[in-house]
């Protein structure tokens, strides 16, 4: 027993494998629930009145940028600074991508500052895996294309799961826009990973063919559902005279989320920025029953606990938290 | 209307291999003499006299192959590829003989252009080069290239590849007009209000990564409506790089129906699906698009029923950085003549989905017949046009093992068995594998 720990105190370090966030489809349930309750731990801490945690201290956290966005951005912004990590937040409008240097080639010189983290959001599909292949950083997606944004499926799973109790056995209708809809691509692999059940409700353009999922074009089949998660028309996704839908009014007088349409009780998310009064109406959207402020809440907790899961590995309780925090 | 630099013509012994010509009803151990490049004799044992002797016991001597479709990038993209490189990638492959596509900066639509291509090659062509020249101007869809000076001046063959011709109505003047010029129509297939800004076949793979979908039926309308029009107008067509079992069906009613059509299939939609797109590498991006498995046996089946008499590579040669980019960024195409024989015959021929016979056929006999070239033969008079092969040698295809200019491959890092070890191109050996045995 002595002798094998000696051998092992001997054996050259390892470096720990590189772990990324690329797409959902490489968690586990494990993965999930480990996540989910690294979230709530932090939530908890947030109760204090110096919010500021050592956790990821001397750690460099780089957001990358090629896409607007307000919350995503300033929620991972945040969540590395409450963990006290250094941030360096580069924006493709201002920067040498404006200059048309490739992805690959600013990922380069980023990397050549040795960053832990990168976390990016990019307009094509497969961007953050390319930055993954050329630098040595940790890569976590925070929304690539119409692929995946496997952080909003993570702080909506925590959403549900503070605000509702529970997982497994729900019933969740996804409406609107999935085909240009990297949220409804991640989310709708989390939901299979936890046991929701799911339903795609949309006019026939914007619900693709193959996904596999029970999918209905009418809005009626929203009313078994517990929770009815509203996508966003995504207007600059789709090209001009594609005719996806005949009209925004028409859009929303078939398939917008009105007061009339919901169940008592029936709660509602969104994973903003809304357009009010084309996918939901702002009775809706300013109602008790929707989660769209937790959901943004919820964002800054996961954040934090992918950041600190990717940095740190393994299995993260409590404990092993309490313990980084003491170091 | 193929050309060729000058070269000697080969002395050579090819002694003790297993002879395939399946067109000659020919599988037999044998010798091969060629003298000043014309195979002179075919008998068990031949005398070398003083000709060099290769030593082929155990490897098969076959007609080498012919490709009807590659991209050789010149003029424009010198960077890319080059007629030097290109043909000497062919001769790396076994072919005796590829067809260029025209669309190249500027288009091949004029006899200067193209007279400027067939200068080149006779300069610095290792493998002889037939040049297919564009159905109308610059691609543009609108005008008809002077199609007769064309072909009177060299051009093979017609083709808007790349940028299909769009209206009805330009599609039969052309195929009108081609009757004028005795040369064939060569089709791409592509309703582009269907397949416009997509990447993907439109399927369960593009559905979950987000991709935009490119359903088969903006392959298989156009197939349609140009089997049609060649059927009205009496006229043969050739179909490029067919992907979808829908076109295939029609091109199989079609020729039932006596149409002059024939048809290609590109080593990778034979081999791959959609599903390899998962790992969103950009060497699987092509136009068209890897589809599903039930398109990948619809096209296996009318290779081997002989629905589809070619393969060709649909070699595209990209620049690193250009594919070096995110998969929407990426270009389309992915280079092949290097690695078709060996690819397939590890895929196909080796589990037993696919005779060696059958797969010579199709890459040399096959596509020699659609366009009018002397068919490669093993046979006494002929021209040598030959590739001598070792079905069992394994080897790993790397970025920096090409001839090619280009290193934009989806077989990079795989190993495959199979290889050429010598062709010999209108009578001159084009390529021979140093260490080989």
């Amino acid at each position: 027993m002595t002798i094998r720990l000696v051998n092992d105190e001997l054996r050259p370090p390892q470096p720990p494998p590189r772990r990324h966030l690329l797409s959902v489809a490489d968690l586990t349930r494990d993965d999930v629930e480990r996540l989910l309750g690294t979230a709530r731990t932090f939530e908890a801490s947030m109760e204090r009145e110096l919010k500021k945690l050592p956790t990821l201290k001397g750690r460099l956290i780089v957001n990358l940028f090629y896409e607007s966005s307000t919350r995503t951005s300033s929620s991972f912004e945040l969540a590395a600074k409450r963990l006290s990590a250094d941030t360096l937040n580069i924006k493709s409008v201002g920067s040498s991508v404006d200059k048309g240097e490739s992805l690959k080639d600013t990922a380069l010189t980023l990397g050549a500052y040795d960053p832990d983290v990168i976390v990016i959001r990019h307009p094509q599909i497969g961007a953050p895996q390319l930055v993954a292949n050329v630098t040595d950083a940790h890569i976590v997606n925070a929304g690539d294309g119409k692929h995946q944004h496997p952080t909003q499926a993570l702080l909506d799973l925590y959403t549900l799961q503070q605000e509702l109790g529970r997982l497994e056995g729900l019933h969740v209708a996804i409406v609107g826009d999935v085909l240009h809809s990297r949220v409804a691509r991640s989310l709708i692999q989390a939901f299979e990973l936890v046991g929701i059940r799911c339903t795609l409700v949309g006019p026939p353009a914007l619900l693709p063919r193959g996904l596999g999922v029970e999918a209905t074009t009418d809005i009626n089949a929203i009313r078994d559902a517990d929770v009815v998660y509203v996508l966003r028309m995504q207007n600059e996704r789709m090209e001009q005279g594609a005719n996806y839908v005949p009209s925004l009014r028409e859009y929303a007088a078939q398939w917008g989320i009105t007061p009339e349409r919901l169940s008592p009780g029936q709660k509602v998310m969104h994973p903003g920025p809304m357009n009010r009064g084309v996918e939901i109406d702002p009775r809706v959207a300013d109602s008790i029953d929707s989660l769209v402020e937790a959901q943004v809440r919820s964002g800054l907790v996961v954040r934090m606990a992918v950041l600190y899961d990717v940095l740190t590995g393994g299995p993260v309780g409590v404990r092993a938290l309490a313990a980084a925090e003491v170091a | 209307m193929l050309y060729v630099k000058e070269r000697n013509g080969e002395n050579v012994v090819l002694r003790g291999a297993r002879v395939l010509d399946p067109a000659e009803g020919i599988d037999a151990t044998l010798d091969v003499r060629i003298d000043n490049g014309v195979i002179a004799a075919v008998a068990p044992e031949v005398d070398a006299g003083d000709h060099r002797v290769v030593d082929a016991t155990g490897l098969v001597l076959a007609p080498a192959f012919v490709d009807p479709h590659v991209h050789l990038r010149t003029p424009g993209r010198e960077d890319e590829e080059t007629v030097a490189s290109g043909t000497a990638a062919a001769a790396a492959g076994g072919f005796c003989a590829i067809l260029a596509i025209p669309n190249t900066d500027p288009v091949v639509d004029s006899a200067a252009t193209l007279g400027a291509l067939i200068e080149t090659a006779r300069r610095e062509a290792e493998v002889p080069v037939g040049f297919m020249a564009a159905i109308t101007r610059g691609q543009k869809g609108d005008e008809l290239t002077d199609m007769a000076e064309l072909a009177a001046s060299g051009a093979i063959a017609f083709t808007d590849d790349g940028i299909p011709v769009a209206s009805a109505g330009m599609m039969r003047r052309a195929l009108q007009y081609a009757s004028v010029t005795g040369r064939p129509l060569v089709l791409h297939c592509e309703e582009a209000s269907l397949s416009h800004g997509s990447h993907v076949h439109e399927g369960s793979v593009a559905a979950e990564l987000g991709f935009a979908g490119y359903p088969s039926v903006a392959e298989s309308i156009m197939v349609e409506r140009d089997l049609a029009l060649a059927a009205y107008e009496d006229q043969p067509l050739h179909l490029m790089h067919l992907s979808a079992a829908e076109s295939v069906a029609a091109l199989r009613r079609a020729r039932e129906a006596g149409v002059r059509a024939s048809g290609e299939v590109t080593p990778h939609h034979l081999v791959l699906t959609d599903e390899a797109v998962r790992s969103l590498d950009s060497n699987l991006k092509m136009n068209p698009p890897l589809r599903a498995e039930s398109d990948r046996i619809a096209l296996l089946d009318a290779l081997r029923d002989g629905t589809i008499e070619a393969i060709a590579t649909d070699h595209a040669p990209h620049a690193r950085h250009e594919k070096d980019a995110p998969f929407e960024e990426a270009p389309f195409g992915v280079i092949g003549l290097e690695t078709a024989f060996a690819v397939l015959n590890t895929r196909l021929v080796r589990p037993g989905l696919l005779s060696l016979a059958t797969l010579v056929d199709r890459m040399s006999t096959g596509p020699a017949r659609i366009f009018g070239i002397d068919r490669p033969r093993v046979a006494v008079g002929a021209t040598a046009n030959l590739v001598l092969l070792d079905l069992e040698r394994e080897w790993d295809v790397r970025a920096d093992g090409f001839r090619s200019r280009s290193a934009n491959s989806w077989l990079l890092g795989a190993t495959l068995t199979g290889s050429v070890v010598m062709t010999i191109a209108a009578g001159a050996t084009a390529y021979q594998l140093v260490h080989a045995r």
